[in-house]
C-alpha cells in the first residue's frame, strides 16, 4: 500500500498501461512536458516519448476522429479532455464514430479508447470548467461510462477501461485531485472488483444513498452525520455510469425501502432519474417512499461565487434523506 | 485487383526561382493530360509517374470506369423498384475514383465517403457489399480489415480525422504504406477536414487528402463552400497540393502516385482536388432539376470520363471490338451478379438489432434482449409482431 493522491494514483495507473502494452497511446493538450494542466500525466512523456505521450494541437475533434484512425490501425488511445465543458467539439465524433463504429461494423473494428474527463465543480472556476456532462454519454448506446471517487478505484479502474475493447469515458472528480488515500499497486485487475459493480461504501438499513463521482465523499460524510440522529444510511458508489449496476442497486433499496440519489449535474434527464425509474420499475413493492433526488439546478454552471449553492452538500443530502423517511424537511407541507 | 508500387521516376526539380519540385506547390493550373476529345496531352512532370502504364493497363483502366458505371446504373434501378432505400450515384466521377483508387498498395487503407463506391469496387470490395447498407440490411456493408477500406463514411468529412489518425498509426509503427481520405467539396467547410489538415500537418502524417469537388454539396454550389480554388485552402495549413481535371483517369492516377510517394518517403501530406461533376442527383432522393441549369450539366456531359478515354483508346488504335465485347461482358456479369446479389440477400432477424453494440456483454442491453425477445415470442411467429401492425 501506498500513500498517495488522486491524481498520483491515476498518473500510476496510465504508467502501467503504457508500460504493460505497447499499443498504449496518450493524446490531448498540454499533457507532454506540462503534465496536464492538472499534471494527472506528469512525468509520462519524458518516460515514454512523444510518440506515446503526444501534445496535440488544439482541437477536440480532432484529437478524438485521430483517435478512432489509431484505434483503426489497432492502437489503444487514451485521450485526456483537458476540462468537461471542452468536450463538446468532440461530441460528433463520440457519438457518431467512437460510439458506433462497433456496431457499424458488425464487430469488425473495435473502438478501445478510454476518454478522460476532469469534471464537475468545486473549484472556483469560470464557465466551462465546471460541468457534468456525464449523461449526454450515458444516453449514448456503444459507450460505457465511469466515474471514480477515490485513488485506488482511479488507480484501478483507469486500467480496466484501458484494456476494455469497448469505448469508456473515465470521468475525474477534479476537486477530488488532491485528496489522498491508500492505493494498492500490486492490485490485479482480472481479480479486482469489475468496473461494471457498485460498490456499498457505507453499509445501513434506512435509507439507500446513491452518489457517484465527487460526492461519494459528500454522501459519506453525510451518513455520518445522520448516525448522531439515528438514522443509518447506506451509501452506493455507482462507479460504473453505463451500465448501471441494478443488483446492487435492487439489493440495497429492498433492504432500506428508500431511495436518494445525489449528483452535481441538473435535474431533468439526468443519472438519478434512470436510478429512480428504473428502481421503481424493479422493485416498487420494496418502496416505502418516493425516490428524492438531490441534484444540481436545471441552469448552466454557475459563477463560482453562488456555485456552492448549486452543488449538492451535506445539509441539503440530509434533507433529501429526511425527506425520504418522511421527516420533517424542508418541503414539507408542499404536494409533489 | 491492381495495385501500384511502381510509378517511382523522378519528378523534374523546380520551377522558376524555385528549388523544390513544383508538385510540392499548391493548386496552380488544372492538370489535365487527356483533352476531353481524347488526346493525350504532355505534361513533364506527371508524365515520369505514367511510364509503366502499359497499353493493357490502359484498357483495364477503361474497363474499371464502364463496369463501375454500370454498378451505379444497376442501383439506381434496384433503387427505382424498390430494392434498395437510397442509392447515392457516382455518374461523371468514375475518373477521380479509379484513377486515385489504382494507385494505391493493397496494404495502404482508405476512409471513403458513401459515394466512392468506384474506389471502394477498385479495392475489392464485393459488388453486393456495395448495397448491403443501403438495402437496410446492415449499417456497413463490409469488414474494412479485409479490403483496407473503412466502412462509407455518412457524417461529412469525419473521415478525415480517421486517416490522419491511422496515418500517425503507420508513422508510429515504421511503416511506409499511406492512409487516403476521400471527401467532397461541401466537406472541405467542416470542421473536421480543417482539423485533419492541422494534425497531419503538424506530425507530418503519411495521409492523401482527395478532394472530388463535384461542384455540388446537395443544392449548395461550390463557391458557396468557398472563394478560392479548393487545392489552395491546403497551403494556409502547410500542404502542398494538386488540382487535377478529375474526369482524366491519367491525370488522377499520376496526381496520387506522386502524394503517395511523397508519403511513402517522409514527406507527409499532400491534398489534390480532383475537378469534376456530379452528374446525377445528390441521392435517388433528390431533385437536381430544383437548383441547377440543364446547360451546366451538357457541358460537363461534353467533358465525360469515359467517352474521352474511349477516345484515347481510339486513337491508340487500342479500342478493338475485343476490348468493347471483353468490356460489356465484364459490366454485364457484374450488373447481374449486383441485381442478384441485391435480390437474395438474407434478412436480417429481429434480434440481431441487439448484436454487436458493445464487444462485451452489457448488463442493459441484454435484459432488453431478453423482454424483447420474450415480447416477440408471445406472439409465436417472430416476425409477425413486426410485419402486421396491430397482430395482437
Amino acid at each position: 500500500m501506498t500513500q498517495m493522491t488522486f491524481a498520483r494514483a491515476i498518473n500510476s495507473g496510465l504508467r502501467k498501461s503504457l508500460e504493460n502494452d505497447p499499443k498504449v497511446v496518450l493524446m490531448g493538450e498540454d499533457i507532454g512536458a506540462l503534465g496536464g494542466v492538472f499534471r494527472v500525466t506528469d512525468g509520462l512523456q519524458k518516460d515514454f516519448g512523444k510518440h506515446r505521450v503526444v501534445d496535440t494541437p488544439l482541437a477536440e475533434s480532432g484529437i478524438m476522429g485521430t483517435a478512432v484512425g489509431l484505434a483503426y490501425r489497432g492502437y489503444r488511445p487514451v485521450v485526456e479532455i483537458q476540462f468537461d465543458g471542452f468536450i463538446y467539439p468532440a461530441f460528433d465524433q463520440i457519438v457518431s464514430q467512437v460510439a458506433k463504429m462497433h456496431y457499424r461494423t458488425q464487430g469488425a473494428v473495435k473502438m478501445p479508447i478510454t476518454i478522460r474527463v476532469p469534471f464537475g465543480g468545486g473549484i472556483g472556476s469560470p464557465e466551462h470548467h465546471s460541468e457534468s456532462p456525464e449523461a449526454y454519454f450515458t444516453h449514448t448506446s456503444g459507450l460505457r461510462v465511469v466515474s471514480v471517487s477515490n485513488p485506488q478505484d482511479a488507480y484501478t479502474m483507469i486500467q480496466q477501461a484501458i484494456a476494455s475493447d469497448d469505448p469508456v469515458l473515465y470521468f475525474e472528480p477534479k476537486r477530488r485531485y488532491h485528496d489522498k488515500g491508500e492505493v494498492d499497486e500490486t492490485v490485479d485487475l482480472r481479480t479486482a472488483l469489475s468496473m461494471e459493480k457498485a460498490r456499498v461504501v457505507t453499509e445501513g438499513k434506512d435509507v439507500t444513498l446513491v452518489a457517484y463521482g465527487p460526492l461519494v465523499k459528500t454522501a459519506r460524510d453525510a451518513a455520518l452525520a445522520a448516525t448522531d440522529e439515528g438514522v443509518s444510511v447506506e451509501v452506493i458508489d455507482l462507479r460504473s455510469l453505463a451500465p448501471l449496476d441494478f443488483v446492487t442497486l435492487e439489493a440495497s433499496v429492498r433492504k432500506t425501502g428508500r431511495l436518494v440519489i445525489t449528483h452535481e449535474a441538473g435535474q431533468s434527464g439526468g443519472l438519478g432519474a434512470e436510478v429512480a425509474a428504473s428502481i421503481t420499475e424493479r422493485c416498487f413493492y420494496h418502496l416505502e417512499a418516493a425516490p428524492v433526488r438531490v441534484t444540481g439546478f436545471d441552469v448552466p454552471y454557475p459563477y463560482s461565487k453562488l456555485e456552492m449553492h448549486h452543488l449538492p452538500g451535506l445539509d441539503r443530502i440530509l434533507d433529501g434523506v429526511d425527506r425520504a423517511l418522511g421527516r420533517p424537511n424542508s418541503l414539507s407541507g408542499l404536494e409533489g | 485487383m491492381f495495385t501500384d508500387d511502381a510509378g517511382k521516376g523522378g519528378i523534374s526539380a523546380g520551377g522558376p526561382g524555385n528549388s523544390e519540385d513544383s508538385t510540392r506547390r499548391t493548386g496552380g493550373d488544372l492538370v489535365q493530360l487527356i483533352t476531353p476529345e481524347g488526346e493525350r496531352v504532355s505534361h513533364p512532370e506527371f508524365d515520369s509517374w505514367l511510364q509503366d502504364v502499359s497499353d493493357e493497363q490502359l484498357g483495364s483502366l477503361y474497363e474499371d470506369m464502364v463496369v463501375i458505371r454500370r454498378i451505379d446504373a444497376e442501383a439506381t434501378a434496384l433503387q427505382r423498384q424498390g430494392e434498395l432505400a437510397l442509392w447515392p450515384p457516382l455518374l461523371g466521377q468514375e475518373a477521380s475514383q479509379i484513377g486515385s483508387a489504382r494507385a494505391l498498395r493493397d496494404d495502404d487503407f482508405v476512409f471513403p465517403s458513401y459515394r466512392d463506391n468506384g474506389v471502394a469496387y477498385c479495392r475489392g470490395v464485393k459488388v453486393e457489399d456495395l448495397v448491403r447498407a443501403w438495402r437496410g440490411n446492415a449499417s456497413a456493408g463490409w469488414d474494412p480489415f479485409t479490403v483496407n477500406v473503412a466502412t462509407q463514411q455518412i457524417i461529412i468529412g469525419a473521415q478525415s480525422l480517421h486517416a490522419t489518425g491511422y496515418a500517425m498509426g503507420i508513422q508510429n509503427d515504421g511503416a511506409d504504406c499511406v492512409a487516403v481520405a476521400y471527401f467532397g467539396d461541401g466537406a472541405t467547410s467542416e470542421g473536421d477536414v480543417n482539423e485533419a489538415m492541422v494534425f497531419a500537418a503538424s506530425f507530418q502524417a503519411p495521409v492523401v487528402f482527395i478532394c472530388q469537388n463535384n461542384h455540388w454539396a446537395i443544392s449548395e454550389p461550390v463557391r458557396l463552400q468557398s472563394h478560392i480554388q479548393l487545392a489552395d485552402r491546403a497551403s494556409g495549413f502547410g500542404i502542398p497540393s494538386m488540382r487535377v481535371d478529375g474526369n482524366d483517369v491519367l491525370a488522377v492516377m499520376a496526381a496520387t502516385r506522386i502524394a503517395l510517394d511523397r508519403a511513402r518517403h517522409g514527406g507527409g501530406p499532400t491534398f489534390i482536388e480532383a475537378v469534376t461533376y456530379r452528374m446525377g442527383p445528390h441521392t435517388t432522393a433528390d431533385d437536381p432539376t430544383r437548383y441547377r441549369d440543364a446547360n451546366e450539366l451538357e457541358d460537363w456531359a461534353a467533358k465525360d470520363p469515359i467517352s474521352r478515354m474511349k477516345s484515347l483508346l481510339d486513337r491508340k488504335g487500342l479500342l478493338t471490338a475485343d476490348l468493347e465485347n471483353a468490356v460489356a461482358a465484364k459490366a454485364d456479369a457484374v450488373a447481374k451478379e449486383l441485381r442478384a446479389g441485391t435480390i437474395n440477400m438474407p434478412e436480417p432477424q429481429p434480434l440481431d438489432i441487439f448484436k454487436h453494440v458493445y464487444s462485451t456483454p452489457n448488463s442493459w442491453l441484454d435484459r432488453q434482449q431478453e423482454h424483447y425477445s420474450r415480447y416477440l415470442a408471445s406472439f409465436g411467429d417472430p416476425a409477425e409482431a413486426a410485419s402486421e401492425e396491430g397482430a395482437r
